[in-house]
């Protein structure tokens, strides 16, 4: 009698704690961060599933945004000119990175007079910050803007985080006050939907040339995507090496499987 | 390693060698000759995962290591370094950061088996205790290895966990300072974590010997916790019996491993960790790796800074006296009807406590009138069965429970087994 009670009693503590915890799940990571709810679309990008690569058009057309756009305050200091002729990458060709990396003025030095001087930068040289230290890139809107290298991975959401981001500037509802030189974007659950960047892209702000329609929705999808590169350069490599490691894994286990069967077939 | 050695050398040389240094009668009786009980299940191949897994994360280590360098100006670069330009980087350090989670992933599961089929009563409570040890070890390793990246979880989880010693009465601040070799977390401290870093898994791996050496003098439990009688009728030889089974299970555990590593690699982990530390910027909401989350909801749960980190410690060190809480006579979960019910129990206390500590402490679950129940509430409740499972279950539960008949031998549980239909 006591003995089923306990058991009654124990199964039903189990049972609501389970009923508990997979319940909230979802609004755990919606309410991790205080602020306003981020819901943002969930895009069918082409590097997604474990067979995922990258689109290369999109990946150059989203270096263009890079440089023509986000370079004016963002750095990217992880990231070599000579990535961007990578395999896996924009895969841009060997001539094509020497003129980008060339484009830049980087500082080199001391020289033998012990002074410092600029040169056109090179395949081994990252890309240049556009400013000189943390505090003169603070001066501008009161924080340093993030450095973009590892942004895809460094926000819960990655790319899809930074496509919505970049879409859903708006108006401020009656009720959320945006402090001058503010702006309201719903999806900054960092600053409670308040952002100082302001908005970065508009249609046809940057010129395709391949002809895709430059909307702010596809230039934020090229963006992103290109993000997601920067942030993770061998994500190709990976989701190639994987499948291999996985097919040699499942037949290894297939023979161990068949191998463990036969030797314990006269114990049982 | 211990008991009527078998071995016989076949030739001039192991014979040789067997006179002056017999490594090679170690092997064969460690890993060949010794004795099985021949019903253990899956759930016993996790020992040797575990093995396999300290190798993995050593070697993937020592390579890592010529790279990392470990300065707070050069930290964070250097992971990318390794991540973007060293051969196979990413590899090493996706293998290592998801391999830290499948080792605790494997350590759980062998010490809740241990749990449910009573293996860590006697004669086995210093190999049970030795485990612990390894425990403890495991997660100091885990927690010096999460601060190396640098990151901005890195720094702030150093800074939780090192300001727990500051609770200490009177000399907390001074073993703070002391522990960061300065004022705060800085150069100082990243480079002591990285050298206790890699010292040690070498203690674990010293430890793992004991832990083996005194399995192989006990002998290993089974799942009907009742001690091989006859030799021959209860067991069969580690080769190749336990050895393809084991090759086995491990060969699936990898593939759970290598589908992390390949295509869910940073899943587990906690994106702050992309940005670079910033002592200024103190994260919403600081998180230890899931492993950790249990204590990291029993150390929220107490109101007082230092109530919270005694019963923290409290919660691990209670497993070292295990062997002596348990009051039954019978060592397995299937001849124990009442055990059997708190131990699923427990296991989903441990799993919502994980949970709770993953959750920001006010948050409220539900409101009875103007009463919030907030996460912190219902980690209280948690904490307190944690430890009433242990202090007053464990001890209660033998003296009242009727346990069912335990079959005479491993061998008649096996034939038994066949014969009539499973009770358990």
């Amino acid at each position: 009698m006591k003995m089923k009670l306990i058991h009654k009693l124990s199964i039903a503590a189990a049972v609501a704690t389970v009923a508990v915890a997979a319940g909230y799940l979802p609004v755990m990571t919606a309410h991790a961060s205080e602020g306003p709810e981020p819901t943002y679309e969930r895009l069918d990008w082409s590097f997604n599933g474990p067979f995922g690569s990258f689109d290369r058009s999109q990946l150059r057309r989203g270096y263009k945004i890079y440089k023509e756009v986000c370079a004016t305050c963002h750095s990217m200091e992880y990231v070599h000119f000579r990535d961007l002729g990578e395999k896996g990458g924009p895969e841009f060709s060997g001539p094509e990175v020497k003129a980008i990396a060339a484009e830049y003025q980087v500082q080199d030095g001391p020289d033998q007079a012990g002074d410092m001087f600029e040169r056109p930068g090179e395949g081994r040289d990252t890309f240049p910050s556009p400013y000189p230290n943390e505090e003169a890139a603070a001066a501008s809107l009161g924080a340093p803007p993030p450095d973009l290298s590892l942004i895809a991975k460094a926000r819960n959401g990655g790319p899809d985080y930074i496509h919505a981001l970049l879409t859903s500037y708006t108006e401020a509802p009656a009720n959320v006050k945006v402090p001058s030189g503010g702006y309201y974007n719903p999806v900054f659950v960092a600053g409670s939907g308040v952002i100082a960047m302001p908005p970065p892209l508009s249609d046809g702000q940057v010129d395709y040339d391949d002809g895709t329609p430059n909307t702010l929705d596809q230039m934020s999808q090229d963006v992103s995507a290109f993000l997601m590169w920067t942030a993770e350069p061998k994500l190709e490599a990976r989701h190639r090496l994987g499948f291999q490691v996985l097919i040699y894994l499942l037949a290894l286990s297939g023979i161990l499987f068949f191998a463990t069967r036969k030797i314990w077939a006269d114990q049982h | 390693m211990s008991g009527n050695s078998t071995y016989t050398p076949s030739n001039g040389f192991t014979r040789w060698m067997d006179s002056r240094l017999p490594i090679i009668r170690l092997g064969h009786d460690t890993a060949v000759s010794y004795p099985v009980p021949k019903n253990l299940n899956y759930w016993w191949t996790f020992g040797g995962i575990l093995t396999f897994m300290l190798v993995v994360q050593i070697i993937t280590g020592v390579v890592l290591a010529m790279h990392y360098v470990p300065t707070t100006a050069l930290a964070f670069a250097s992971v990318e370094h390794i991540m973007r330009d060293v051969n196979y980087g990413w590899v090493l350090r996706y293998t290592h950061a998801n391999g830290a989670s499948m080792f605790f992933v494997a350590v759980y599961i062998h010490m809740f088996r241990g749990l449910y089929y009573g293996s860590y009563k006697a004669p086995r409570e210093i190999l049970w205790i030795l485990g612990c040890l390894i425990y403890l070890l495991m997660m100091a390793t885990a927690f010096f290895g999460y601060v190396l990246p640098w990151g901005q979880m890195s720094f702030w989880g150093a800074t939780v966990i090192t300001n727990l010693f500051g609770a200490i009465p009177f000399v907390g601040q001074s073993v703070a300072t002391w522990l960061w070799g300065g004022f705060a977390i800085g150069d100082p401290t990243l480079n002591r974590f990285f050298s206790l870093h890699y010292l040690f898994p070498f203690l674990i791996f010293g430890v793992v010997v004991l832990h083996i050496w005194a399995l192989h003098v006990s002998g290993q439990n089974n799942p009907v916790g009742v001690e091989v009688k006859n030799k021959d009728q209860d067991t069969v030889p580690f080769t190749p019996y336990a050895t393809v089974k084991d090759a086995f299970g491990l060969s699936v555990f990898l593939i759970l491993f290598a589908y992390f590593v390949f295509f869910a690699p940073n899943s587990l982990g906690d994106v702050e960790n992309y940005t670079i530390a910033h002592p200024l910027k103190t994260p919403l909401h600081i998180v230890p790796e899931w492993y950790l989350l249990p204590f990291y909801a029993i150390l929220r749960a107490v109101p007082s800074k230092l109530g919270g980190v005694i019963l923290m410690f409290g919660s691990i060190a209670v497993l070292f006296i295990l062997p002596w809480l348990d009051t039954s006579k019978v060592r397995s979960a299937r001849f124990r009807p009442l055990f059997k019910q708190i131990f699923w129990l427990h296991l989903a206390v441990c799993i919502a406590l994980g949970w709770c500590g993953g959750m920001m402490p006010d948050h409220v679950l539900f409101s009875v009138g103007s009463i919030d129940f907030t996460v912190t509430y219902f980690a209280r409740i948690l904490s307190f069965y944690y430890f009433f499972h242990f202090l007053v279950l464990f001890p209660l539960l033998g003296l009242i429970e009727r346990p069912k008949p335990v079959p005479e031998s491993i061998a008649a549980s096996v034939l038994g087994g066949r014969a009539a239909p499973a009770k358990a």
